[in-house]
């Protein structure tokens, strides 16, 4: 490895010295020492690094985060407020145990990292930053790592039979100067599945690394929504690792925030996997800056494996929407079936979409593919729909609606997808106003 | 009802003059036609009355009732009471029929100081006027003409003015795309809405359509002008010798 250059070390001193390694057991401690370490050896990331050339990590590098003002919902219905399932709320990165639900449901084992952590002997060990620390090459993720070196709090997760509920990790955000670091672990045993839901603004600045290990047979399904705080940051990575036959589907749906950048690490090791990877992102710059970067890295080592990636944005007044996306299929990984989609709807000349997407193939019989557009509202449509007397707001609004609908389709249970497409058309009522 | 006056228009991309004076007037109840070649302003009229971008009035007004239609925004014609039946209808994928049908009607309502129609009495309503023009449930479901033939388009757009009751229907070549059992089921959605306080406007090439959609004036358009107004006559003429005898008179 090069030798880091000096501001970027200067940049990561004055950055851990406004952090305290947490309490551990032995293995906790020697997985957070190490990934201390892997921090160092690379450095917080500068403004001439390639993987962050669409999105400045200034923000995300500096000692203390951006004040951010807690955004007033109206007191409408809570995200998911209709599906049955499972609550653990974490107000600005902090566990809160009052207003989470008893961490307690058939097949599945519940903990909070500290807890495991101070475990001696605890299934997550093989698991906590071993995934992050895999998804470190080839490209670097500096923000996981130090994540994993410093995160207190965030939950582990076992699931050895179909969970009989989702899991909805519900993250509130009532500092303004909150900056919070929470690291999950999910293990799905064999043949296992579970639905995760996360919602929430979480804090002025977020970082969160989710590990998920997928065994054979086993499904994850996961939905997110991150919204509506304007000003708030976020760096979250997923880092997945699939099994044989195992499914993994992930969508996203981002609304509002001065920086969002969500990297999703899939490898899928085992034969005839599945990973969906999907977003939907909506972002206004009229009043604060939005920055919405998708950063995907599906590795295919395994046959017959299928990965879709289906990203869509929609951007208006300054707005700034980035996808870098990598399908690299290993050398023996046949018969892959590689699909990657990023779209974007600019709704006026000020905004801008960004985009690379990545083909690396070592195998000779595969079928990858990926498609990148940017385009304006159509005018046939928007003219159809306002002779029929719509009015522009509201037809614009249902084209976007109709733009993003593709990505939300990748949310498999209807209910939920429901759920989505409806909060998107409240938010969109209540900004016409 | 409707009442254009003198109207010239040109693109607004090249400095093209399309209408160079139409005058008409279709009072209420009445079905009037328009024919005439390829370029003689048809289209160009229903676009220009339903607020399409691309055009410019130069010269001219056009009412509805006495409201100036050209002051107004396309939704607000519409509201208004203006429907343009598309000769081409447009297809948006990821958008329900229902949903469209049913922002649609709620808009003109609000817009109109009405109530919002009930979830339950809209469906009803759909169903009942989707049943007489034979459009399924399917149809209803998916998106707004995707995967529709001509013909199902062309009876979405019956179905579109069926619901919002316009008072002002124009028609633009309702009839392309059409065979002759499609044009029927077309037709008679049409003639059940003629009415007393409705009035329509059927911009057609060919006479066949008007067999079935009797009108009460025909006019002849050609050059961006109407050239020549009579009744249904005037149509059987045209479908005899061509447009080549009238133009020739006017030439």
């Amino acid at each position: 490895m090069a030798a880091v250059a000096k501001p970027k070390i200067d940049a990561l001193s004055a950055r851990l010295s406004a952090l305290a390694t947490p309490e551990g057991g032995t293995w906790a401690s020697a997985a957070r020492h190490a990934a201390r370490a892997r921090l160092e050896a690379m450095g917080l990331p500068g403004p001439r690094d390639e993987y962050w050339r669409f999105t400045r990590p200034a923000s995300l590098n500096a000692p203390a985060p951006q004040p951010a003002a807690v955004f007033d919902d109206g007191g409408e219905a809570p995200v998911f407020g209709e599906v049955d399932r499972l609550k653990i709320v974490f107000v600005d990165g902090v566990f809160d145990a009052a207003a989470s639900d008893p961490l307690e449901m058939a097949g599945i084992e519940i903990e909070r990292l500290a807890e495991a952590a101070a475990t001696d002997i605890h299934w997550a060990r093989d698991l906590f930053g071993v995934l992050e620390a895999r998804g470190q090459d080839p490209v670097e993720r500096p923000f996981a790592a130090l994540n994993t070196a410093f995160a207190a709090d965030g939950v582990v997760i076992r699931v050895t039979g179909t969970a009989a509920r989702p899991v909805n990790l519900i993250y509130r955000h009532g500092s303004e100067t909150s900056d919070a670091i929470l690291h999950h672990v999910v293990k799905l045993e064999e043949g296992a599945d579970l639905t995760l839901l996360e919602n929430g603004p979480a804090a002025a600045r977020f970082n969160k690394v989710l590990e998920v290990d997928v065994a054979d047979g086993a499904a994850f399904h996961h939905v997110r929504t991150q919204g509506r705080d304007h000003e708030r940051q976020a760096a979250t990575h997923i880092f997945a690792r699939l099994g044989t036959k195992s499914t993994f589907k992930s969508f996203t749906l981002t609304v509002n925030g001065r920086l969002t950048r969500n990297e999703t690490v899939v490898e899928m090791l085992g034969d005839d996997a599945v990973a969906h990877v999907a977003g939907a992102a909506m972002g206004d710059g009229a009043q604060d800056p939005f920055h919405h970067d998708d950063t995907v890295f599906v590795t295919h080592d395994a046959v017959n494996c299928e990965s879709r990636q289906v990203f869509k944005k929609v951007l208006r007044n300054g707005a700034v929407g980035a996808f870098q996306g990598k399908i690299l299929v290993k050398p023996g990984a046949q018969k892959t079936d590689g699909y990657q989609k990023s779209q974007s709807l600019l709704l006026d000349e000020d905004s801008t979409f960004l985009v690379k997407p990545e083909l690396e193939i070592y195998a000779d019989d595969v079928a990858c593919s990926h498609g990148s557009t940017s385009g304006a509202i159509d005018e046939e449509a928007l003219f159809y729909l306002r002779s029929r007397g719509v009015p522009e707001a509201i037809a614009t609004d249902l084209l976007v609606l109709a733009f993003l609908a593709d990505a939300i389709a990748e949310i498999e249970d209807e209910a939920i997808a429901a759920d989505i497409t409806g909060r998107l058309d409240g938010w969109l009522q209540r900004r016409r106003g | 009802m409707l009442k254009i006056n003198n109207l010239h228009v040109k693109l607004e991309e090249e400095d093209k003059e399309i209408l160079k004076g139409v005058d008409l007037e279709v009072p209420a109840g009445k079905v009037h036609a328009i024919m005439g070649p390829n370029g003689s302003g048809k289209s160009t009229l229903s676009y220009v009355l339903s607020g399409r971008d691309g055009y410019e009035v130069t010269q001219g007004t056009a009412t509805l009732d006495g409201q100036d239609l050209l002051a107004m925004e396309t939704e607000e014609r519409a509201a208004a009471g203006l429907f343009l039946a598309l000769q081409y209808p447009v297809e948006i994928p990821g958008v329900g029929n229902m949903t469209f049908l049913r922002t649609a009607l709620n808009a003109q309502r609000k817009a109109r100081g009405e109530e919002e129609i009930s979830a339950a009495d809209f469906l009803k309503l759909v169903r009942e006027k989707a049943k007489a023009l034979k459009i399924d449930a399917d149809m209803l479901k998916r998106p707004v003409n995707v995967g529709f033939s001509g013909g199902e388009k062309k009876r979405n757009e019956i179905l579109q003015m069926a619901l919002l009751e316009p008072k002002m229907c124009i028609l633009d070549e309702t009839d392309s795309g059409l065979d002759v059992d499609a044009m029927k089921l077309v037709s008679e959605g049409v003639n059940a809405l003629r009415s007393e306080g409705r009035s329509f406007l059927v911009i057609t090439h060919y006479q066949r359509l008007l067999d079935h959609i009797v009108p009460d004036v025909v006019h002849i358009m050609a050059n961006g002008r109407i050239i020549k107004t009579g009744g249904p006559d005037l149509a059987l003429e045209v479908e005899h010798n061509g447009y080549a005898d009238i133009l020739a008179e006017f030439a």
